[in-house]
This record gives structure tokens, sequence and C-alpha cells, in this order.
């Protein structure tokens, strides 16, 4: 897994409510059998009109954010279907940061699986975030994940929590699959109570 | 001992380990896995080289991309979808777990097979790479959604990490009025929630009104937890789930069944436990409810109005109003005049027997609206061969119904079955999103007899009217 470490880029803002993972990545681009190559197609119902051409006001297509690299979103960011797919194109458009007031909690989840960092700060701290992203590109937020903090364009730091093996994981790109199956013989012996007491399962 | 929820008791039977901070690892005992959501997973684990740690608790099927039109098996695939179908057909037979391929009759949507089979029973633990894995809550299991990478995760080591979620009661007390189903009552929890209202819980739904419910109609309230905002939805076990679960080809025999029937009786929560947060609805209180919106927390009775704007605060204003101009619906409009394209029946929600008997109930001698686009899609093959015993798919053939082979269909539209730009779909699935049945299709989510009464008027109707 890609490692999360500290990013300084264009925060693209997005203060829609309720954006659902099929506004991410609708289903038609759930029928590939990669995890690559999906970043031209997301939010794509949003970003192009019928016959496929962007739609300039959407804001990832506008020239200020077409490099963004951190999302500001609303609350109840990544709502709706499981589809890991949903990550996986924020993360392939060139996004590894996403901060909203709140998170639906399979995506959330996702994201850290990912190297993407999930964020989440009260109502008015994403507002003050949001008003930095309007500024467009000369204003560049940093985001440090060792020291938790984030930068915004005017100097401002703001802390923000983050779990503490999630966190350890993304500083070092861990597969946590590994870090699992270092506890094999616990599994076992939790497989061996198991068929004791409730066979049947 | 402190008293425990019955999320707390499924959780503590289930840990493996719990690390200083919180983080835990939990053991599970089935792993449901479809087409569109595994293959990432399968490949990662060839490339490390890595088994399914446990085959004989994984169970395979597709059902979101293939097709339900009755020349599937000759075709009418196209390429992508086949290339996905193909694939879970090699991952499972290279890794050895069951499976039930397209041509069987007991292929279906994975939430309404996994319970037909017996695979789902009372206690366990439960995921899918699908967020409406809390279907299987209803036998009292703790059941959630999972990503793609935690599928790989599970298939590798039986595991997952997790962090516990916070209890939730939803109690529905008394009873329901005809024309209310379980449908209503999941869509009006979610209205009273809001679609982040159950974020980092587990609900517990209970109550005379969840008792009463058939173990379809529980599928039907547990299902919809998600778009509350709860991973997981469940109910305690009881006779009825005892009952469904006796005697299908996975469930315990013998010995084991009275064993597993001795443990099923503790699945309770212990008077006196505590939950973070209580919601109440009377079960009287409830109406045959529709969704106006694109979220499913736009919900209201049929007899209400569409909503303006201005009735919401914050962040919801603008986002109504979103809703209202991709739905093209005028503020004020009574919701039982708005007319309608399509009916959709079908769906992990309202794809079981029991949904079809309700709207072959309203359905029968009756003919759909003239014009209208109508399809039944049945959860699982078994199901279809159900409803064609107890005569209710000629009730729907002859009201001018298509009559489908199983599978997700219309629910999400990856197959063919999906809407056009402007179309307007009554449907009984989960999600009213933007697109979601199709780019520019515009989705009222509401029960099967619901569904059934608007295929008749040709608009949004209170089924109470039809009675």
């Amino acid at each position: 897994m890609d490692k999360f470490t500290k990013l300084t880029g264009v925060a693209a803002p997005m203060p829609m409510i309720n954006v659902d993972t099929d506004m991410i990545i609708p289903k038609q681009f759930l029928k590939t059998i990669k995890r690559s190559g999906l970043g031209v197609n997301l939010f794509d119902e949003m970003r192009y009109d019928d016959d496929g051409k962007e739609i300039p006001d959407f804001v990832l297509n506008q020239p200020a954010y077409r490099e963004a690299e951190i999302l500001i979103g609303g609350d109840n960011f990544g709502c709706g279907s499981s589809r890991e797919h949903a990550p996986w194109a924020i993360k392939d458009f060139g996004i590894s940061c996403v901060i909203a007031p709140g998170f639906a909690d399979i995506f959330f989840n996702n994201c850290f699986k990912n190297g993407i960092l999930p964020i989440v700060l009260p109502q008015d701290t994403v507002d003050i975030l949001m008003k930095d992203a309007e500024k467009g590109a000369n204003a560049r937020m940093s985001v440090d994940l060792e020291a938790q903090t984030i930068t915004t364009s005017d100097g401002e730091v703001i802390a923000f929590e983050v779990d503490a093996f999630k966190k350890h994981c993304l500083l070092n790109g861990l597969d946590d699959i590994g870090l699992t199956m270092e506890r094999a013989s616990e599994i076992d012996a939790f497989e061996a109570k198991l068929q004791a007491e409730r066979p049947w399962a | 001992m402190s008293p425990k929820t019955l999320y707390d008791k499924i959780w503590d039977a289930h840990l493996v380990h719990e690390a200083d901070d919180g983080t835990c690892l939990l053991y599970i005992d089935r792993h449901l896995v479809h087409e569109v959501t595994s293959p990432q997973a399968f490949e990662g684990l060839r490339m490390a080289h890595r088994k399914v740690r446990a085959p004989d608790k994984t169970i395979a099927v597709p059902d979101h991309n293939v097709p339900t039109t009755l020349d599937r098996a000759s075709g009418g695939m196209n390429e992508e979808s086949r290339i996905q179908v193909e694939a879970l057909d090699k991952n499972a037979r290279d890794f050895g777990i069951h499976y039930y391929p397209v041509s069987d009759v007991r292929q279906g949507i994975v939430h309404i097979i996994g319970p037909e089979q017996g695979w789902t029973q009372p206690g366990m633990t439960i995921v899918c790479g699908d967020s409406h894995t809390a279907t299987h809550g209803a036998f009292g299991a703790l059941a959630h959604g999972i990503g793609t990478s935690e599928v790989e995760h599970v298939l590798a080591t039986q595991t997952l990490i997790q962090r516990k979620g916070k209890n939730m009661k939803v109690e529905i007390t008394g009873h329901l009025r005809p024309g209310v189903t379980a449908k209503d009552i999941t869509l009006s929890v979610i209205g009273a929630t809001g679609t982040a209202g159950g974020t980092g819980y587990v609900i517990e739904y209970c109550g005379q009104a969840i008792r009463d419910l058939s173990m379809e109609g529980r599928m039907t309230v547990c299902n919809m937890a998600i778009e509350g905002g709860a991973r997981a939805g469940l109910i305690a076990p009881d006779e009825k789930t005892f009952e469904y679960v006796k005697g299908r080809p996975h469930a315990p025999k013998g010995a084991a069944w009275e064993a597993a029937l001795a443990y099923w009786r503790t699945l309770f929560s212990d008077e006196h436990a505590v939950y973070d947060k209580v919601l109440t609805i009377k079960g009287e209180d409830i109406a045959p409810v529709v969704t106006w919106g694109t979220s499913p927390e736009d919900v209201l009775p049929i007899t209400a109005s569409v909503p303006a704007a201005s009735d919401f605060q914050g962040g919801k204003v603008d986002a109504a109003q979103r809703s209202l101009d991709y739905m093209g619906l005028t503020p004020g409009t009574p919701l039982s005049e708005i007319a309608i394209d399509t009916v959709f029946i079908g769906s992990c929600t309202n794809g079981r027997i029991e949904d079809l008997r309700a709207a072959a109930a309203i359905l029968k001698g009756k003919k759909i609206k003239d014009g209208l686009r109508a399809m039944v899609v049945p959860g699982s093959g078994l199901v279809r061969a159900q409803a064609e015993e107890e005569g209710l798919a000629d009730i729907f053939i002859e009201a001018g119904f298509e009559w489908r082979l199983a599978g997700c269909s219309m629910c999400l539209a990856m197959n063919p079955d999906q809407l056009s730009p402007g179309e307007r779909c009554a449907a009984t699935s989960n999600r009213n999103f933007e697109g979601r049945q199709g780019r520019g299709g515009r989705t009222h989510l509401l029960s099967p007899a619901m569904a059934a009464a608007a295929a008749i008027t040709g608009h949004l109707t209170d089924v109470r009217d039809l009675m």
C-alpha cells in the first residue's frame, strides 16, 4: 500500500452533503477486474455531459482544481455502496486526503486501505478549510499525518485526530493482511475453541 | 457481570485479539462473495501466494451484473460482465469455495440465497463485499458490508480488523396499520434518523411490530440499516427465526441442531443493557411511505406533498434543491399525483416470496397502466420457482409485468435493466441516488404493495385506496 506521510497541494471545495459512492464512481465502471485506471471516471456523471464532454462548472474541471490532491467535502461523505472502487478512483485521480465533517463508515475504512487519509473535523473547522480551498490554485494546504496537523494557505494550523493503528499503517504503508497473519496461532486457537463450543458454525 | 446487548454478546464470542488501543481482530463465520467486489481480492491472494483460509465458510454467487432476461444462458451479457462472471467461476474453482453458478436454480442475490440455503444462522458474524449484508442481521447475526481490501483480508485470514461500534436501539411499538409493511418501517426509521444517524452504530430493531414481522419482513428492515448509516442492523432471534432456519440445506441437523438451538436461545439483549442511542416509533404512526428525493432519508407518507428546499436547514437546503431539480418535481405537488414510467419489483430489499405475494395480492385480476414498463425480478431461482408454483407468476404476467430470472437487476442497473434519462421509476429497491438506476433516471422507493398499486394507476398511489 502507498504510504501517506505529508502532503502539500491544492484542495478542491465540494460542500455538498451526502456525496454517495454511486456519485464518486457510477456502476458502469465497476465491471473492471483491476484497481487502476478509474480516476478519469471519478464523479463521472457530475463531471461529463451526456456526450462525454466536460461540464466546465464542476469543481474538478475548473483550471484551479484539475491537479487537486485534497478534497474538502460535506457531511456523510462516501455514503451508500461499499464499493472500494470509490477510493480507488479518488486515489487514481491524484487525491490522497479527504476532509469532511463526517464520513460513512465503510468508505472511511476503505480509504485507509488505499493510502488515502480521511480526516473528520467539526463543521465550523471544515468551513474554514472550505473557504481556504475556494481561493483556488494559489491556496495550497499542507497535511502532516505524523504531527496530525493541517496548515492552511494563511499559515493557520489545525489539529486533527486519527486512530493510532490506522495512522501507523498509513505512515508505513503496511499491508494489514501480513500483520494479521502474524497472529495465525491465535486464529488457530480460536478456531479450535469454536469447533469445541459451536461446531455447527 | 454487566448486562450486554445482543451486539455485545456476538462481538465477544468472536474476539480473537484485542489490542491496548481497542483495535480488535474479529473471527468471521461466513464470507459471502459476488463477482463485482471480489476479482481484485482474489488477484491479491494470487500475487502474494496466499490461500483461502476457510473455503468451507466462503460462499460465492454471481448476482450484480448477470442479465435477468430469459435468454441469458445463450448470451446477452456484455464482454466486461462476462469477464467478471468468468473470473468468479475460475476463482471459486481454483480456491475451492462453495459456488452457485448462473446456471444453478439456487443462484440469486447473495443476501437472499444466504438465508435460503441455511448459511445464515443466529449468532454468526457474516461479511460480504456489499453494503446490504446488513440483511442477515434479521437472524440475530452480526452482518455487514466490507470493501475489497477487507474481502482479501477475510479470504486470507478469516478475520477482520475492527473497532467496536456503539449500540443503538430502534424500537417499533404496537401494531402496523393495514397497508403498512416492513419497507415502510425501515424507510420511516431512515426518515427519522437521517442517512448519517446510524454512523458508528449497530442498530438493534425490537418492539412488538418487529416481533410480528415474518423473517422476510425482518430482512427488509435490517437490509436498509446501511441507508441510515449503520453498518449493521440486527434483530434477536426467536421461534420464527429457528423455524425458518430448520431443515435448510446448510442448517445444523440432529444433535448439532439441538446444541445450536440451546445457544441461539441465549442471543438476546439483557434486561437493563445500555444503548448509546434510542429511537422509539409507534407502529400505529407509520404510514405507507415513498421517497421524493435522491437520498433514502427523503421519506414522506404517500398522503403528503413534495416539500420545498426552504423547508430544510443547513446543508440540506442545497441538497434538497438539487434533489428537486434532478427529480423534476415542483414543491406542493401531492406525491400521489406523480406519474411514473416504470415499476421495478425485486432486489435484496424486496425480492423474497412474501414481497411477491404482497404485490400479487394487489395486482390479482388487474392490468398495469397502458404504456408502463413493469418488471418483477425474483431474488433467487428458488423464489421464482415458488412464485410460479403459487400462481403468482401468472398474476404478474396477466397484469402486464415482465417475469424475469434472478439477479440484482435494476436496483443498481449494472446489467441491461436500466432507466433512461428522465424516466421515473417506482422501485422496491433501496437507493434513490442520482443515476443509481441509470444516468438521469428518477427513483421513488416504496414497498412491493405500493409498487403494485402504482403499476395499476400509473402514478404513485396510496395502496390503501386499492385494498
